[in-house]
Parts: structure tokens; sequence; C-alpha cells
């Protein structure tokens, strides 16, 4: 196969775009996972939260404006293909897309340059976390999505070891949800990753979050564990908003990687109800 | 739903009660954590501040941008305990509302029972929503930290529910446990 040569240009208007959408349009995953659960609440808080949060994404759709003011830390999951030749730096195209998004999107910069001392806003939401993988033939797939810092913030992670097994999975990932309580705007989408490194399995959470609610894991042992998991966390008895009501969480997908024998590296990230991710192929 | 006209009264606030869903008008000011740090840091030196807050309601927001043709860009409320350290001293300091999201510490809920003062929860992720309410908003400073700086907006009907009394019940605490089957 020849090399194929893309355009940075393309690579910029691809990721403006994905930015903008996933800041203005929910996913129909999403929204239909509130639906469901306005219907099967029981209280008037609760059913009326979550018509709130409804109509809310529907506003935000039709303006074509944020559906949340935090338009979150910019995230994309590169699929680089091995064939592809990008006309230039691929990294700035990327980093001009961001740029271009929150700036024409009217979306909020929240980068600050230093963590602990300046603490200064970059002003254009740079720069994007960007987590590249090489494959196999000519396209470039992109996953995008804007990362809000209410859910970021509860999110944990543990080097849990082999004997600990399943239920020490499960405790922890219970445990992270129960300390989050009603501070990551549930209902909340629990994305996990299991195994690999310390490093990789964070990324595997990220990537799970970044996964569509109504897919469940290839693994019917893990699918088994994500239905399972759903159901613990929708007794704990938060509810939407945090106000009480049966449905804390709407989705738990999990991500998994081989490991090291001493290993069973758990990471628990944690996303709001405004789940936000687009993919696009180039 | 009840109607609260602000500035908050005293007598206003002794008739909200955790878990009553309000509609608030009127004005209050906003300030999320790093104009919290200053205002704090300006407290322990006893310098004067640049907003007066003796009877206000603080706004725990960063708006997005407003696109044109709007009064403000989405301006959902952001998590509270991140100014838990702070807003003892503010509400100590004549502070009497505060919206936000998310539970309060402690120190928080015994600073607003000693100062008669209320928490109110708007809902998270309902900024463009909210927005609508949202009528007219003016500078008041700190504008260097752009959509953290220090506004005052003016509200209509703005929906929120009372999430810390002034008796300090704590809709939080209460409200969960009645949904709890583990």
């Amino acid at each position: 196969m020849e090399t194929r040569i893309i355009k940075s240009q393309e690579i910029t208007d691809a990721v403006k775009k994905l930015f903008m959408d996933c800041n203005y349009f929910i996913g129909d995953d999403i929204m239909t996972a509130l639906k469901t659960a306005r219907d099967n609440e029981q209280s008037e808080v609760a059913k009326s939260v979550l018509s709130q949060i409804i109509e809310n994404d529907e506003i935000a759709a039709k303006e074509e404006i944020p559906l949340c003011q935090d338009t979150g830390m910019a995230v994309l999951f590169v699929e680089y293909g091995d064939k592809v030749s990008v006309d230039g730096d691929f990294e700035q195209a990327v980093r001009e897309g961001v740029r271009r998004a929150y700036d024409e999107g009217y979306l909020r910069k929240s980068v600050v340059s230093d963590p602990v001392f300046d603490r200064i806003n970059t002003k254009d939401n740079t720069p994007a976390i960007i987590h590249t993988k090489i494959v196999p033939g000519d396209k470039i797939k992109i996953t995008a999505g804007g990362k809000g810092f209410g859910s970021e913030n509860m999110s944990q992670i543990k080097m849990l070891t082999p004997s600990y097994g399943v239920e020490g999975v499960k405790q922890f990932i219970l445990d992270a949800v129960r300390t989050a309580g009603p501070n990551p705007c549930p209902p909340i989408v629990v994305g996990v990753g299991i195994g690999g490194t310390f490093e990789r399995c964070a990324q595997l959470a990220k990537k799970a979050t970044f996964r569509k609610i109504d897919t469940r894991n290839s693994d019917p042992r893990y699918a088994k564990l994500e239905d399972e998991l759903l159901e613990s966390i929708n007794k704990m008895g938060f509810g939407p908003a945090g106000l009480g009501g049966f449905t804390t969480a709407i989705g738990v997908n999990i991500e998994t990687s081989p490991t090291h024998i001493a290993g069973m590296p758990v990471a628990v990230n944690i996303c709001c109800h405004a789940a936000r991710h687009k993919s696009a192929e180039i | 739903m009840k109607k609260i006209t602000l500035p908050l009264t005293d007598e206003q606030i002794s008739t909200l009660k955790a878990g009553d869903s309000v509609l608030l008008t009127g004005t209050m000011i906003t300030g999320r954590d790093a104009a919290h740090k200053r205002l704090f840091e300006l407290a322990q030196d006893g310098s004067e501040f640049p907003v007066n807050i003796e009877g206000e309601t603080i706004y725990y927001v960063g708006p997005a941008p407003a696109k044109p043709g709007y009064a403000v860009g989405p301006a959902g409320p952001t998590s509270s305990y991140r100014m838990d350290k702070y807003a003892p001293t503010l509400l100590d300091m004549g502070l009497k509302g505060m919206v936000g999201k998310g539970a309060r510490n402690k120190d928080v809920i015994d600073a607003i029972v000693r100062n008669h003062a209320v928490y109110f929860a708007a809902i998270g992720g309902a900024a463009a929503l909210i927005a609508k309410s949202i009528k007219k908003t003016e500078p008041i400073c700190y504008e260097d930290l752009g959509t953290e700086s220090v506004r005052r907006y003016y509200v209509e009907d703005f929906p929120c529910i009372v999430a810390v009394d002034c008796e300090g019940n704590n809709v939080y605490e209460t409200e969960p446990k009645k949904y709890n089957r583990e």
C-alpha cells in the first residue's frame, strides 16, 4: 500500500468540528438513558432534575451552545494509520483545531499553564491531551471529548495485587463512586481501566468513558461485571444531582489490558452525565 | 415552588427548609476558586475587599463565553466543596447565601448555622438552561481572572434547591439515605 498524504488543514478542521459538536450535541446513548431514568425515578425531585438535564441538552443542541459551562480539557484518542503521512506537524494541527473550536465555538478556556505555581490561563484551552496509537491502514481515526473536572477530580487509581481478585476490584470501584457521592454531577458514567501499568490503566479508564454506554465489553465476563457494578451503584441512593434517587450512574464501561504477574491495577475515571465524545475518520 | 427575592433577608432565610425547590430573583455575585483564594488572603491580612459581600449571595460559577445576542454563556454551578476552605470566613464576614453543587463539609455547615445563612444547590450540568434565568451581568473585580472573575448577575426565577438550611439540615445527608437499597 502506498503512503497516503493528509493535509494538516484536514486534521485541524476535523478536530475543530469534533470539539464543537461534542460540546453542543449530547450522544443519543446518553439522551436515551436520561429519558429512561426519568421515567423510572419515583421522587418528584429526581424526575424534575432529570427533566431539567434533558431540557438543557435539548436547548444546547438547538441553539448550538455548550451544554455545560465546563467545556473541559481537550482529550483525543488517535488511531494513526501506518500508511499515512501528514504534510506538516500533526500535533500542531490538532492544537490549532482545539484553539479554533474553543475560540470560534464559544467554549470555555479552562486550561492553566502551570499546575502549582502560576496557574495562568493559556486562553485557548491548549495544550490538549493526545493519546496516539499507530495502527495498520491509511486513515486517521480521532475520538475527541471535552473532559470536565468536576467529575475528573473524583477519579481514583489503585495498584491492587492479584489476591484481591474480582471482589477487590468491585470493592475499589464502588468505594470510588461512593466517595464521589453527589459531587461529580450524577447520573455519572463510570470508566474503568483494569490491568496494564500505572499509566496504561489510567488511560484505559479514560478510553472507557469515551465508549458509548449502550455497548458492553466484548468479553462476557467483563460485560457481566459492568452490569453488576451498575446495579450496585444504583443501590447507593445518591440519585440525579445527588439529591436522592435510583439513578446514580447511567453506565459502567470497563476496558482491560494484559498486566504483570504481580499486579492488578484498577483506575476509575468518573464522568458526569455530560459525557461528551465524538469520532471522525479522515 | 417558592419564589425568593435577592438579596436575602433574615426572615426569608428562616422560612427556607432543606429540600425546598425555589426560584431566585434579584442580584447575586459570582466567584469560584481563584477569586475565593484572593478574598480569603485579603481577609487574613485584614485588608479591604474589592467587593461588598455583606448580605450577598454568591454563585460558584465560571461561565462559558456568551454568543452574540446572549446576556451570558452557559453558566451552571461548579463543585462547592472546593470553596469549603474559604466559605466559613466569608460567612463570618456577612455573606448570607451560596449557590453551587454538591456536599459541604462540617465547618461550612456550622458557619451556615452560626451566621443564619443558606446554601442552595443548582443542577450541575444544566448550564444552558440555567443561563436562561440570568438576564444581565456586569463586572465587579478580578477581571484578569477571565471566567473566574467576580461579576454581578441579575437573575429571574433562577431554579435551585435549598441544600443546607439555616438550622443545618442537609439534603445530601438526608435524601440519599431514603433511596439506599444496599
